[in-house]
């Protein structure tokens, strides 16, 4: 029955975003206030019905109720309960549930936090949002229904992915999609902006938090997918400029170039038609992303379900959607002249510089990810893009970024002067030259060409982030949660570059075979191979081998990893050990029994790794911390003040 | 400079950085792709020796091996209608097996092994490189072959 109901339930659902997505929208244009009234009530039906089916479909997982062709795929009796829930996006058609429960409660908190705009922007905003969710939903019910039945039901399941099996990928998927789908609203505020034919400063000030916060889920996602995929994988890297990450890392790189292009539309009320790009820009590419990876449209590690079928569906909804904003785009921006000007060494004109390079970064990731498949297409022959091509064309639009930002965060708005920094800037940059040449040459041995200047760049980024937060609070003035936020995010930034200059450059790697007693050096490291045992866990049994590492005779760390065979997919994974010591991280992998008594380990030191999820975590605080700042409270506003805006855009 | 003619001089700029851009990525993705090939292709000399390239196909059963205690693994790669012989040394992926789809990347020696730096065998074990895949199906007409997967 549970099923029936939760089909029931997203049946409605549709129906109710049709209402939100109608009223919304018509009700402004033709002046009906009674048809704007009942837009937050579809809002809040809308996530009733939506949660229910959720609830539906857990209740499915849990009670193991494999006549649900969706269950029976992807989960089994043996699974652990919490991989049971976490089962629910382990695949396309939940994962689609998961993203239309994500856009359920964003838009529920858009409704909230809009309570105090005018209620015509309002109900465009939440109008748009409808638009999305009924499109989603119709998509999940016509192609990829995750309550259809099986007859007759299987006696047990299929299992979830063992891969999957995992705390950290469990988690990985509803945060990274909050992301995307925050970017939802953004967009929504875009076409409501455009609908509306007028967007000024106080346009930005409503969108920024929002744009912020789903910056910083996106953050934590890619980073929390980079981290399993380090340890779980078994191949010990980091970021493989794998297709599936791609696709999350481009919406990343223009979302961040739409904060910043945000800042300045909401400082001094320019860039406002290109946020507008930008905006619709971020939110397709999430959509895009979202759809490639599961679609299986990309070759690609993560891509557990494969069905082409529902490619011209989605190629229909994305070319409605991104082409009906381009078209509202292409007609209305024409209408939101910015007027203002500034000097080159502006505040205005690094953030300029920064997108740009931003842009050029998703453009040049962009089509590394599609020239395989182009190239498919087009019968040029299979290719394959990795990071031989990704790393310098990256590097490329980087370097500058990161050698412009410390400047950029001292200059003023408008004018080009940087007579008030200058000795900030340079002591900073002093400093950072003294401790990256020690970080180079003192802790670490040798280095390559791009060693100092990374990690040079890195410090001074940190170190100039917080001379003016510093600089404030020595003056006993209050820092305002915003530029504190973008202090922090900024900081997190130069840790980055930091630690991806010294994995890069000081990362050891061997793979070695060992018999049981035998040991081998790596770096400092003397790693002796004990041997290997037999292990038992709830749905798997495997091997698990012993490995004890001393640095200079004294012991670090008994290492323990694992080889697993999951009973139910007979499918074999590597559980690396990882430990933390002196900034290194170490990591032992075992490989297969090659006979004659001896094993195949793999042995990785990368200095510094783990600090490259640190800074992501840092830069989402900073994101957080941002989106928080009490300017963006809205007060009561009502209709008649808004355009009191002194860059009055729409005539 | 008026206002105007600075922000040509901008746009201008901005232009012409794109451009650079966008011609040394050309550039390195001249270079730095890597095509695909199956055991046909290379046993028609369509593939270089020495440049890199990537070999896709099942590993052929019983093909497997080893000297003992040593991590150097032998293998061959086919396509059902022809067969390269691969050398590898390193820890193989959990998903390599006898009969299962391969991807590997390396160069081809004078004598006609491949000299694998990395062996890929991401996906589950029903699951085929869609170039794999496609290769093998068009293959199937040419030969009589085993039936195949």
């Amino acid at each position: 029955m549970l099923p029936e109901l939760g089909q029931f339930a997203l049946i409605l659902a549709l129906l109710l975003a049709g209402v939100q997505a109608f009223f919304g929208i018509a009700g402004p244009m033709l002046g009906r206030d009674r048809w704007i009234a009942a837009v937050t009530p579809a809002v809040a039906g809308q996530a009733v019905m939506v949660a229910t089916a959720v609830g539906c479909l857990i209740a499915a997982f849990v009670g193991n109720d494999f006549s649900v062709s969706y269950v029976a795929a992807n989960s089994n009796t043996a699974l652990p309960v919490f991989y049971r829930v976490t089962a629910l996006w382990g695949a396309h058609e939940g994962s689609l549930l998961l993203w239309i429960l994500l856009l359920a409660g964003w838009t529920v908190a858009v409704a909230i936090g809009s309570a105090r705009l005018p209620p015509r922007f309002a109900a465009r905003v939440l109008g748009v949002l409808g638009v999305v969710s009924f499109g989603f939903l119709l998509f999940t019910l016509a192609t990829s229904n995750p309550f259809m039945r099986l007859d007759p039901p299987m006696p047990d399941g299929h299992d979830l992915n063992p891969i999957l099996q995992d705390p950290a990928l469990a988690i990985h998927p509803p945060i990274l999609y909050t992301g995307y789908v925050g970017f939802a609203v953004a967009f929504a505020f875009a076409c409501a902006a455009m609908l509306e034919g007028r967007l000024d400063q106080t346009w930005a000030r409503w969108t920024r938090p929002w744009t912020t916060a789903a910056w910083a889920f996106l953050t934590c996602g890619i980073a929390l997918g980079s981290f399993w995929a380090y340890y779980e994988l078994g191949w010990g890297g980091f970021w493989f400029w794998d297709p599936v990450e791609n696709a999350s890392f481009m919406p990343w790189l223009v979302g961040t170039a739409l904060i910043h292009s945000l800042a300045v539309t909401e400082k001094r009320g320019l860039f406002k038609s290109w946020t507008l790009l930008l905006a619709i820009l971020t939110f397709s590419l999430s959509m895009l992303g979202t759809f490639l990876v599961r679609s299986g449209v990309l070759v690609s590690v993560h891509s557990f379900a494969a069905d082409p079928a529902r490619g011209i569906f989605i190629l229909a909804f994305l070319v409605i959607m991104i082409g009906g904003a381009l078209a509202l785009y292409a007609w209305r921006a024409p209408l939101l002249k910015s007027s203002a000007g500034f000097e080159l060494g502006a505040r205005e004109s690094f953030l300029l510089f920064n997108n740009v390079l931003l842009i050029i970064a998703a453009t040049t990731v962009f089509a590394g990810t599609m020239a395989p498949l182009i190239s498919d297409a087009l019968g040029l022959g299979t290719v394959s893009v990795g990071p031989p091509y990704f790393n310098p064309t990256f590097l490329l639009s980087m370097l500058p970024l990161t050698a412009l930002l410390s400047v950029g965060i001292h200059s003023n708005w408008k004018r080009g002067r940087l007579r008030d920094s200058q000795r900030a800037l340079l002591m900073t940059l002093v400093a950072a030259a003294v401790l990256a040449c020690a970080l180079v040459y003192g802790i670490y041995e040798h280095g390559q060409v791009l060693t100092p200047v990374g990690a040079l760049l890195g410090v001074w980024i940190i170190l100039s982030s917080f001379v003016e937060p510093i600089a404030r609070w020595r003056r006993g003035v209050r820092v305002p949660r915003g530029m504190l936020g973008m202090s922090i995010a900024h900081s997190g930034l130069g840790v980055l570059v930091i630690a991806l200059t010294t994995v890069q450059s000081f990362t050891r790697e061997h793979d070695v075979a060992l018999a049981p007693g035998a040991s081998t050096t790596v770096g400092s490291y003397v790693f002796r191979f004990d041997g290997v045992q037999a292990i038992e866990g709830p749905n798997y049994d495997g091997l698990g081998a012993t490995v004890t590492v001393t640095r200079g005779g004294a012991p670090v760390s008994v290492f323990k990893p694992q080889k697993r065979q999951y009973w139910v997919q007979h499918q074999m994974t590597t559980e690396t050990a990882i430990r933390m010591d002196h900034g290194n991280n170490i990591l032992v992998a075992l490989g297969e029994d090659l006979g004659a008594g001896r094993w195949s380990l793999r042995v990785q030191i990368r200095p510094l790794v783990s600090f490259i999820w640190l800074a992501a975590l840092v830069m989402a605080i900073g994101g957080a911390v941002a989106a928080s700042d009490r300017r963006y409270r809205i007060s009561r506003i009502t209709e008649a003040t808004v355009p009191a805006a002194p860059e009055g855009s729409a005539a | 400079m008026t206002p105007r003619r600075r922000r040509l001089g901008l746009v201008v700029g901005i232009l012409l950085g794109v451009s650079i851009a966008g011609v040394l990525a050309l550039s390195a993705f001249r270079k730095n792709v890597t095509f695909y090939f199956d055991p046909s292709q290379v046993a028609a000399g369509q593939v270089p020796v020495g440049e890199p390239f990537r070999l896709g196909g099942m590993v052929t059963e019983g093909t497997v091996q080893r000297a003992p205690g040593s991590l150097e693994v032998r293998f061959v790669v086919t396509d059902f209608a022809h067969d390269v012989p691969v050398s590898y040394s390193g820890v193989l992926p959990d998903l390599f097996r006898e009969g299962a789809g391969v991807v590997a990347q390396g160069r081809l020696r004078s004598d006609g092994t491949f000299l694998a730096d990395e062996v890929l065998a991401k996906h589950d074990e029903k699951y085929m490189p869609p170039a794999v895949a496609k290769s093998l199906k068009r293959r199937h007409g040419e030969a009589r072959s085993e039936p195949g997967s």
